[in-house]
């Protein structure tokens, strides 16, 4: 596991080095041929100072701009046990030395991605989708899939190297646009004579040629190595979970489905489990997309016979590729015996039939969007806008006249305890009395909540008598 | 003071360091094998805290069955007490099984499997059943490279001077599966 990592860091080194040297002959090359004769270092300091600045933005906020580009949005504890414990299930398995804040985001369609460039401040987030179509084991895989991601370093790398392309893809474009526009008749460049215009001639054929290759190479390394990171991470996961089906059953839903995820784009589809955009790119050759094709990722997954280290995954590649190509590092191949594969959990037996899935899903999702929730004495849940200033709502089906839950709910004074009676097993919401809106899932079992916004404790009363 | 002399004090030099190198990495890996232990303790220490809960919420709907309830009692106070490595794993494994009796018997109350606080109850065990299962394969993944950098040369020589000792394994779902009924969550 952690000779992986290491393994890791050197070759993501390489890489980016190797990219950057792209960077600075592309420079270089267009400040010769455009701006001689002392053109070069100024092509170099300026490519560098679009990736120095690119790098900066992204090192310090990418996290941030990828979750609020995404629409994801922080939830706590009380809103998905589940997923809470899940999460904390895998933290324990990867031994990171923090728990990843949680993130759902309201879409339809089922994806995830994991975001923050060292283990301590990690993020992962799931769309409601996901959580509506998987069982645990595969929730399970997915969240392996993303902690192996922020285990082994990838999104710090993924970042890094996703800026060093950008850069070299906007200098190239600017470029050859300018190029184009001015048609060749560059005045610096008529203006030379023969001897050192022949030599500049040639510069700029090279600078030509670079503008067009450099982008293309860059894009492939790039690319080849996402997917790279993609099989890793699908190995990790299984030796994580010690459960190969759950990540494997898990994809096939998501390759599945047919809804699109309309937040994602070209910068942050690499970041997602599968392609975001997975219909439109069916037809894609495999050398430019960033993720293996899913049917391939899921059948290595169920080819792994058994075991679950990383020489059966490596081994299942091979016999799924027909090819051998190191996906682990030699070092990862080292585990002592082999892993053997767990048994499934097993489903809980109530089987939620669609329709009170579906309302689960729309209650979470009403959630997200700081709805409110209200259970009235005659038993009618009623779901209370976010805008909804009234300080009383009247029970559409008995009349009773209730508080607006945005209102304050809470009971208990100045120097006493806060407390909340709880009236039913579904959603129910309350004010904290600093005005935060608190809102209890059917799953919370604990006796008391602390407000995120101001610290205060609350204490939960459950009024539902359990008979004695 | 000749050439030989400096080359003689940069070659002790080299292993003082060398040795320290290999000293420190001992003890980073045996401080690895404490953390995780710790980790499992946790775990362990939330299924005590557990317990409790579930028989409040239980005891009420399964008043026939009282020596299951007495018996995980008293299989929770076992595994509270034990100290070594070998007696935790030998109690956490008899909790296992009383706990995996009373959910079995559970199976005959259609009443208290709707209970939401039981079905809330469910998911907190099974995922503390999953958190014991990843600490004790995290905490065996240390062990076992501790134990080899113990048992393979050149770092056994730096353990043996200065007493590092081989760490216990902690197995404790093939005790479980000999001695009692596994623990199934349906």
């Amino acid at each position: 596991m952690w000779e992986i990592i290491e393994a890791n860091k050197r070759k993501s080194f390489f890489l980016l080095i190797g990219m950057g040297f792209c960077l600075i002959t592309l420079g270089y090359a267009l400040g010769e041929a455009f701006f001689p004769p002392e053109g070069g270092i100024l092509g170099i300091a300026l490519a560098s100072s679009i990736w120095f600045i690119m790098s900066l933005v992204s090192f310090f906020s990418g996290d941030q701009i990828l979750l609020s580009v995404s629409r994801a949005k922080e939830v706590t504890r009380e809103i998905h046990p589940q997923l809470f414990n899940i999460v904390e299930e895998m933290k324990i398995a990867a031994h990171l030395p923090a728990m990843p804040r949680i993130f759902i985001m309201d879409e339809e369609a089922p994806n995830a991605f994991a975001t923050g460039r060292k283990p301590e401040r990690s993020a992962v987030a799931v769309t409601t989708g996901l959580l509506s179509r998987l069982n645990r084991d595969e929730l399970q895989g997915v969240i392996a899939h993303e902690m192996s991601h922020i285990l082994n370093r990838d999104i710090l790398f993924m970042t890094l190297a996703g800026i060093m392309l950008g850069s070299i893809v906007l200098i190239s474009d600017t470029f050859l646009r300018v190029r184009i526009r001015s048609s060749g008749s560059s005045p610096r460049y008529r203006a030379r004579s023969s001897g050192s215009g022949q030599a500049q001639a040639i510069m700029f054929l090279v600078a030509l040629l670079l503008l067009i290759l450099a982008p293309i190479a860059a894009r492939l390394l790039y690319f080849a190595l996402s997917r790279r990171r993609e099989y890793l991470a699908d190995a990790s996961g299984a030796r994580l979970t010690r459960y190969p089906e759950g990540l494997a059953s898990a994809l096939q839903k998501i390759a599945d489905s047919v809804v699109e995820l309309p937040t994602a784009n070209r910068v942050t589809a690499p970041m997602y489990i599968v392609n975001p955009f997975g219909a439109r790119s069916m037809g894609f050759s495999g050398f430019l997309s960033t993720h293996p094709p899913v049917r391939e990722r899921i059948q290595i997954l169920r080819s792994m016979a058994g075991g679950a280290s990383y020489a059966s995954y490596q081994n299942a590649f091979a016999s799924v590729m027909g090819r051998h190509v190191p996906i682990i590092p030699p070092s990862g191949l080292k585990d002592a015996g082999e892993i053997s594969v767990r048994k499934p959990s097993v489903e809980e037996a109530k089987k939620q039939d669609a329709k009170s899935k579906a309302r689960g899903l729309g209650d979470l999702t009403r959630v997200l969007n700081q709805f409110a929730f209200l259970t009235c004495v005659c038993g009618l849940r009623i779901k209370v806008p976010p805008d909804f200033k009234q300080p009383k709502i009247v029970c559409p089906k008995c009349l009773t006249s209730l508080q607006n839950p945005f209102q304050g709910r809470v009971q208990g004074g100045e120097n006493l305890p806060q407390e909340y009676v709880r009236q039913s097993h579904n959603w129910e919401s309350f004010s904290c009395r600093c005005g935060k809106l608190i809102q209890l899932s059917p799953a919370f079992s604990g006796s008391n909540v602390e407000c995120t916004n101001c610290g205060q404790k609350i204490l939960i009363e459950n009024a539902l008598a359990v008979p004695s | 003071m000749g050439i030989g002399l400096w080359m003689v004090l940069a070659v002790v030099a080299i292993l003082v360091l060398w040795v320290i190198g290999l000293y420190n990495g001992l003890v980073g890996a045996r401080n690895q094998v404490r953390n995780s232990w710790s980790q499992i303790d946790v775990q362990l220490k939330r299924r005590h805290d557990l317990i409790p809960n579930l028989i409040e919420t239980v005891k009420g709907y399964v008043q026939h069955e009282r020596g299951t309830l007495e018996n995980l009692t008293q299989a929770r106070s076992q595994a509270m007490n034990a100290t070594t490595v070998g007696d935790k794993a030998r109690a956490e494994a008899q909790l296992s099984g009383a706990l995996g009796r009373l959910l079995a018997v559970v199976e005959n109350y259609p009443d208290l499997k709707a209970n939401t606080n039981f079905l809330s109850l469910q998911e907190e065990l099974s995922s503390t059943e999953n958190r014991i299962a990843f600490a004790r394969q995290n905490y065996n993944d240390q062990v076992l490279s501790y134990n080899n950098k113990i048992q393979m040369f050149p770092s056994n020589v730096i353990a043996t001077s200065f007493h590092f000792k081989a760490e216990e394994y902690f197995e404790l779902e093939d005790q479980a599966q000999k001695e009692v009924p596994k623990v199934k969550f349906s």
